[in-house]
């Protein structure tokens, strides 16, 4: 049988996090840079690319990489406070910091969407 | 690059990352206030050095510092190893970063 406990760890859900949300941002960039990049083209081609991303799908999708974003910034201060500033006592606060950032972030955001 | 060169530039990267997400969220978050539109970006953007230097900075750091990322999912979790892929994960970083860079560049000349 195989011990699955060190994966329930929430270092390694963390660890996991990190990776995932990473993974998911470095795929988003070259789409988010082809969208930046409309302005290019002028602030017509960049309104009607706006325009075109204002509906609820994208609204959602916008707010999730809000979150992942977060996710990953806050997840990768946690590694650099390991690496660099040796907090090790303290693992679990910081996971749980980290993810109170995330959730944090994408829950302004979907304020400031509103106002 | 040798994998301390590589650990090197990830956590290089990713200290001024850090501060550069803080500021692009908060940048985020006041910007979709009253909805977003392509003239409130480009009159923040256009003609400001500041502004330029910093998405530069910015796109260049995200795009080494996600095809570094990559390459260790893809070595970990596909088995894709070697001075080849190495090549190929710089050369989609740098094109990453030089597609970001030309998206600031819209943005400043707008």
């Amino acid at each position: 049988m195989i011990d699955t406990r060190p994966r329930r760890h929430p270092a390694w859900i963390a660890f996991l996090i990190h990776r995932l949300s990473g993974l998911a941002l470095a795929l988003f960039l070259p789409l988010h840079f082809w969208a930046l990049g409309q302005a290019i083209q002028g602030e017509a081609a960049l309104d009607g690319f706006l325009r075109w991303a204002d509906n609820g799908v994208l609204k959602f999708a916008e707010t999730v990489l809000v979150v992942l974003l977060a996710a990953h910034l806050a997840g990768g201060l946690r590694v650099l406070a390991l690496e660099f500033l040796g907090w090790r006592a303290q693992q679990k606060t910081m996971v749980a910091a980290s993810a109170g950032v995330a959730l944090a972030a994408g829950l302004l955001f979907l304020l400031n969407l509103g106002a | 690059m040798n994998g301390v060169h590589l650990w090197a530039v990830q956590r290089i990267t990713a200290m001024f990352l850090a501060l550069a997400v803080v500021v692009h969220l908060v940048t985020i978050l006041v910007a979709v206030r009253g909805g977003l539109s392509g003239a409130e970006i480009i009159a923040r953007t256009s003609g400001s050095l500041a502004w330029f230097g910093f998405y530069a900075a910015f796109a260049l750091a995200a795009g080494l510092h996600g095809a570094i990322g990559l390459r260790a999912i893809g070595a970990e979790w596909l088995g894709w190893r070697g001075r080849g892929v190495d090549a190929l994960w710089l050369g989609i970083g740098l094109a990453t970063a030089a597609f970001g860079i030309r998206a600031a560049w819209g943005l400043f000349s707008a």
